[in-house]
């Protein structure tokens, strides 16, 4: 562990050199159409560097078997891997036990599960749960779920028209009826940060839970659970530069223990009869089944090349190719940019008077830019702005300002085209 | 501009995006049907105005690509006219058009302008956007009241 701490502080003093992090993500060598790939959907996925790729290489090449109980060398050398993974996450995220860290499928799964367990245990007739406007459909719909079954009422935090959240009608929301919050930390459509301390500060007077959905937070910011003292915590691996399929919750030890499990199998439970079953110690209770092991530890891979690279310099470095971004693309005569938020990570929504955001994406990539075009999951947010869809150009640690030279010159020719 | 690119937003395509045809509410329409495609958020209208079996007028109304708004644009300029049947009898012609069923060099001399709408073939993520108009016009054809969906 001592030598890791060395070499992040090592690289840390080295100068951002986004050139060479570009050589350790194989995948940006490819040609797209006949033009260099320029990748501008990270808020979709991210790509994945060497360090992970070869990581999960490792794990089926030389450990492959199942976790836990085996006795055999592979299966030791295979859960100490999976559950080195999870000491990453736990250090990443500054949670206090890697109890706490429950690996899931992603962010979704994560949201479900809470949903699902703690949810149908607290929630009642009458009571209300807090979502905001700006919130991905898997921080809505197993909200809505739960509320069906239970009768129970899903309130909605307003956005004002820059995308941010309306903090005064938050406060507003809250009464004794409200047994749980879920909000996002940065929204994956507008880019807004959320001011996401001050939420879980004003919900805890009143002792109501908070989770904190941060798909889109922990590859561009440092997220530290016990600053922010949420009491749950989403994210999923394919978006910090990870495999897919792979994601983690986070929560606190007397609320996970008094859940009831999210799903029965093996690995949950310590002892099975068919009168009655015991169920396994945290995190394990809610791991039935096998994971996705080379998953995780392709996730603790990608914590690892992210801290070596540094949170701090990947923030300063998309908040420099926003700021060049930005300007360039709000100067496109006919376009605006949804989501003006003070606080924003590298994510520029847009919309053309007159053109489709389908056409762009499909003129986008044949010059070998791949953006989004869509609703973003977020329809709520659209119906908001009164439209159908946007583009969105999301950027990463490995983006240059180049590339987004090529984008903006895309939109120019787009321009000529449909004008 | 790239070749595969000019193929599907021929000059007709941009004229009929700019300027559709037969762009509005009709009044009088016998029938309707709504359809939409959540992929992208596209809503169409389509308004159809059936006199003794045959499509006297017809119309539509909302938001999409320049592929979706010039389909509809285009359908509604060669349904005027047509029997049920005929509209049919298009729709499925249409459909194999743009699903490549027919083809490298199709005989779409029935389709007519249509045929500019050949280029879809090559990008199946946007075949869905050429052919809602016309889905939704079937159903407004058969009288179906729920909502068309391309998922």
């Amino acid at each position: 562990m001592n030598t890791e701490v060395e070499t992040v502080a090592a690289v840390s003093k080295m100068k951002y050199d986004v050139n060479k992090i570009r050589e350790d993500f194989p995948i940006l060598k490819k040609r797209v159409h006949d033009k260099n790939l320029v990748y501008l959907d990270n808020a979709a996925t991210t790509q994945k560097p060497t360090y992970v790729i070869d990581r999960v290489n490792k794990y089926y090449t030389t450990m492959n078997a199942n976790i836990h109980r085996g006795v055999h060398a592979l299966s030791q050398e295979a859960t100490e891997a999976f559950e080195g993974a999870r000491i990453q996450i736990k250090q990443f995220i500054n949670a206090l036990g890697k109890n706490q860290i429950i690996f899931t499928r992603g962010t979704t799964e994560s949201i479900n599960l809470v949903a699902s367990s703690y949810g149908r245990a607290n929630v009642k007739e009458g009571d209300e749960i807090i979502i905001s406007h700006m919130e991905h459909h898997s921080n809505i719909v197993p909200w809505q779920l739960l509320c069906k079954e239970k009768n129970a009422k899903l309130r909605i935090i307003p956005i004002n028209d820059n995308g941010e959240l309306m903090y005064e009608e938050f406060e507003k929301l809250v009464n004794k009826k409200t047994k749980f919050i879920s909000i996002v930390y940065v929204s994956n459509s507008l880019g807004t940060v959320n001011d996401v301390k001050r939420i879980i500060n004003y919900a805890h007077q009143f002792n109501i839970p908070v989770l904190v959905d941060a798909a889109q937070a922990v590859n561009h910011i440092k997220v530290d659970v016990q600053d922010l003292d949420c009491d749950f915590l989403a994210f999923s691996g394919h978006k910090i530069y990870g495999p897919t399929g792979i994601g983690a919750l986070f929560g606190k030890v007397e609320l996970l223990e008094a859940m009831p499990p999210y799903q029965g199998g093996g690995d949950m439970i310590s002892k099975v009869t068919f009168e009655e079953t015991t169920y396994n110690e945290l995190p394990h209770k809610f791991e039935a089944g096998t994971p996705d092991i080379a998953g995780a530890i392709g996730l603790g891979a990608a914590i690892e090349y992210v801290s070596k690279i540094g949170i701090e310099n990947i923030k300063n470095h998309e908040t420099s190719l926003l700021e060049y971004a930005s300007n360039q693309i709000a100067e496109i005569p006919g376009l605006r940019i949804i989501g003006n938020a003070k606080e924003k990570t590298s994510v520029i929504s847009f919309v053309f008077e007159n053109i489709h955001p389908h056409d762009i994406g499909t003129f986008l990539d044949f010059e070998g830019v791949a953006i989004r075009t869509g609703h973003h999951c977020t329809q709520p947010v659209m119906q908001r702005f009164k439209i159908p869809a946007t583009s969105r150009a999301s950027f990463a640690m490995y983006n240059t300002k180049e590339e987004v030279d090529v984008l903006v010159n895309g939109l120019k020719k787009i321009i000529e085209v449909f004008g | 501009m790239n070749q595969e690119l000019r193929e599907l937003y021929q000059q007709v395509i941009l004229d009929h995006n700019k300027s559709p045809r037969n762009f509005r509410q009709m009044e009088n329409a016998t029938q309707h049907a709504e359809g939409y495609n959540p992929l992208c958020g596209d809503h169409i209208d389509v308004y159809l105005l059936i006199e003794d079996g045959i499509v006297k007028d017809v119309s539509f109304k909302g938001e999409g690509c320049a592929i979706s708004k010039a389909s509809a644009s285009l359908m509604t300029q060669i349904l005027k006219g047509k029997t049920k049947e005929e509209a049919e009898k298009l729709f499925e012609k249409f459909h194999d058009m743009v699903t490549g069923k027919l083809g490298e060099n199709p005989e779409i001399d029935e389709l007519g302008k249509l045929a500019v709408l050949a280029g879809v073939q090559e990008f199946p993520v946007r075949v869905k956007c050429a052919s809602l108009a016309w889905h939704t016009m079937m159903n407004a054809l058969h009288n179906k009241e729920e909502k068309v969906s391309t998922e």
